[in-house]
């Protein structure tokens, strides 16, 4: 709990939500009639409305990227390392703008809301949303906010793969993408992790197929055992090691079946909190979403063909330990873009800390972020022909 | 601008797409992207350079050149540069071989073993030749793989590269005309503009 707001922090920030009646017709071929997106906003939008900067969220993330709701928040929004007064992307000079993808449990339409055809939650209806669809969705936010061209539209892992469907959609919409610690489809390993998620979910007892708010229970053993399972993959064997190695609870072997071992009561705290904060078809649809996500399909499998038409520049960030999307997968994407003629940078971060370094302020990673970032604010329109 | 680096960039054509293989700063990219609409792209492992050329909008992608380039497609770009690091290579004769696959053109910088200071420091003072343009000493310097230019233009004939162009240069990367009397002897670099040989 902050006593004090940090200097560098965007302070007591409150969410709106913002109503959309215009259909939005879904990769899947269903039609969302109406929908909320919630939303956070952090600094100031220009006059020529050439600094606004779009963060995507992972599969877990929300609106609620930076600063605080209350003087009793135990933590800050979830990118606030990189969020703020002076930070890598400074909220003095740009505007920011977080939300909650449809699909969410964080107050944008998800399967929790109110489905208004039955009156009752949309539980396993909600239609099954991709990564193309949340962009459309987030394009109709820009209009809303005046927003003809983003800055940039930022990302880590999921959120990655929202920035570069960006650039594949809306060429003229954005002049840089940043991708961090993503790739450019999931491998059969990545599929593999995500049903295993899935299974654990559904068969819940209380689960009740997704329609477990009827039955006023949820599938918490489910959820926490998807997110324990997603948790080790965001860790690197090294970071594991270093944090946890086989130090035990008590010092000495118990020969019982309880947690013993400090990594096992980390992973079952992590789920057990995870299972109460999180709802569990918002779930299942990121990691669908997650499945689905591969923009070189529908150009033969030619990653290259997909980007051509991109009209921005490009920043890729990988980190070594990260086998989750390692480097060599944003190297796919890098390969993709020279091939095509794009213009772009990618570094290799060292770090120990596996996928989850994409959250972690490394002094490197912020560097090289913070240097794009600068120069994203050098050569703002609205700079331009300043000496 | 470094003097090899102005040498270099006048045998690059306006509009031309340009791998630079350790490119440091992006200096010539840089320029070549002002100067001459050069879509380039350079390749580095150094975290500062890697910064300083994000900072000024160079494309710099972080790998390491003795890694490989396979993820480069054949003849993707126009000229492949590489300065100075030909001599730090594990297999500099493959590098050569995978910078003419990438490129039509390549344009490579080294030193020359064969200076007659190199000569001379080794026959009589009998140890590996230090200098201020060189200053490692054996144990500790990235340079592996010295050759002169004898030795690398005969490397040209045995893999079928054709020099295009060549010129030497003192330790001040400047072009001196008493050079041309014996480069292997009085040239301390030498910059190469070379292609591959048609059949």
């Amino acid at each position: 709990m902050p006593s004090v707001i940090p200097a560098d922090s965007v302070g007591l920030v409150t969410p709106q939500t913002l109503h959309f009646d215009i259909p939005l017709a879904l990769s899947c071929g269903r039609v969302l009639e109406s929908y909320d997106l919630v939303i956070e906003t952090y600094g100031t939008l220009n006059a020529d409305a050439s600094n606004a900067v779009l963060i995507c969220h992972a599969l877990s993330g929300h609106h609620h990227a930076a600063g605080f709701h209350s003087m009793e928040d135990k933590k800050p929004g979830w990118w606030d390392s990189a969020i703020g007064p002076g930070k890598v992307i400074d909220t003095n000079r740009f505007f920011v703008v977080a939300l909650n993808n449809l699909g969410g449990c964080h107050g944008s339409t998800g399967p929790v809301s109110i489905n208004p055809a039955s009156g009752e939650p949309f539980g396993p209806e909600f239609p099954i949303v991709t990564v193309a669809d949340w962009v459309n969705s987030q394009a109709r936010l820009a209009d809303r906010l005046g927003i003809r061209q983003w800055a940039a539209v930022v990302g880590g892992s999921l959120g990655g793969m929202q920035a570069l469907q960006w650039s594949i959609a809306y060429p003229e919409r954005l002049r840089h993408c940043v991708v961090i610690a993503a790739a450019p489809k999931l491998s059969a390993q990545n599929i593999a992790f995500n049903e295993v998620a899935r299974q654990a979910i559904s068969k819940d007892p209380n689960f009740h197929h997704g329609r477990y708010y009827a039955e006023q229970v949820v599938p918490k053993t489910g959820l926490a055992l998807a997110r324990m399972v997603g948790h080790i993959t965001y860790l690197s064997d090294d970071g594991m090691r270093e944090k946890f190695g086989r130090e035990m609870r008590s010092g000495k072997l118990s020969f019982d079946f309880n947690p013993q071992f400090e990594v096992e009561s980390y992973l079952q705290y992590q789920g057990e909190r995870f299972s109460t904060a999180f709802d569990a078809n918002s779930y299942l649809l990121m990691t669908k979403a997650l499945d689905y996500f591969d923009p070189a399909a529908e150009h033969g499998d030619d990653l290259s063909a997909a980007l051509s038409h991109a009209r921005c520049r490009f920043l890729l960030v990988a980190f070594t330990t990260d086998w989750r999307f390692s480097p060599e997968r944003s190297r796919e994407i890098v390969d993709a873009l020279v091939a095509a003629g794009k213009p772009v940078a990618y570094a290799e971060i060292e770090s120990a800390h596996g996928h989850d370094a994409f959250l972690i302020p490394s002094p490197r990673y912020m560097d090289i972020f913070g240097a794009y970032m600068n120069r994203i604010l050098a050569t703002l329109p609205s700079n331009e022909g300043r000496a | 601008m470094r003097a090899d680096l102005e040498i270099i960039q006048q045998w690059i054509k306006p509009g031309a797409r340009v791998l630079d293989l350790g490119c440091g700063d992006g200096e010539l990219l840089a320029h070549l992207a002002g100067a001459k609409q050069v879509e380039g792209y350079g390749l580095e492992i150094d975290p500062d350079n890697i910064t300083a050329c994000i900072e000024t909008g160079v494309n710099v992608i972080e790998q390491d050149i003795d890694d490989g380039l396979t993820s480069i497609r054949d003849h993707s770009f126009d000229t492949v540069v590489m300065t100075q690091a030909l001599q730090t290579m594990h297999r500099p004769d493959q590098i050569v071989d995978e910078m003419l696959r990438i490129g039509r053109e390549s344009i490579v910088t080294f030193p020359n073993f064969a200076h007659w200071r190199a000569r001379f420091y080794l026959a009589f003072r009998g140890r590996m030749p230090v200098s201020k343009f060189l200053p490692y000493t054996w144990y500790n310097t990235p340079n592996i793989h010295f050759c002169t230019f004898d030795d690398f233009e005969r490397l040209c004939v045995e893999r079928n590269i054709e020099i295009l162009e060549r010129t030497v240069v003192d330790h001040t990367l400047r072009d001196r005309w008493w050079i041309r009397l014996w480069p292997n002897m009085l040239g301390e670099i030498a910059i190469y503009r070379i292609t591959r040989q048609l059949r």
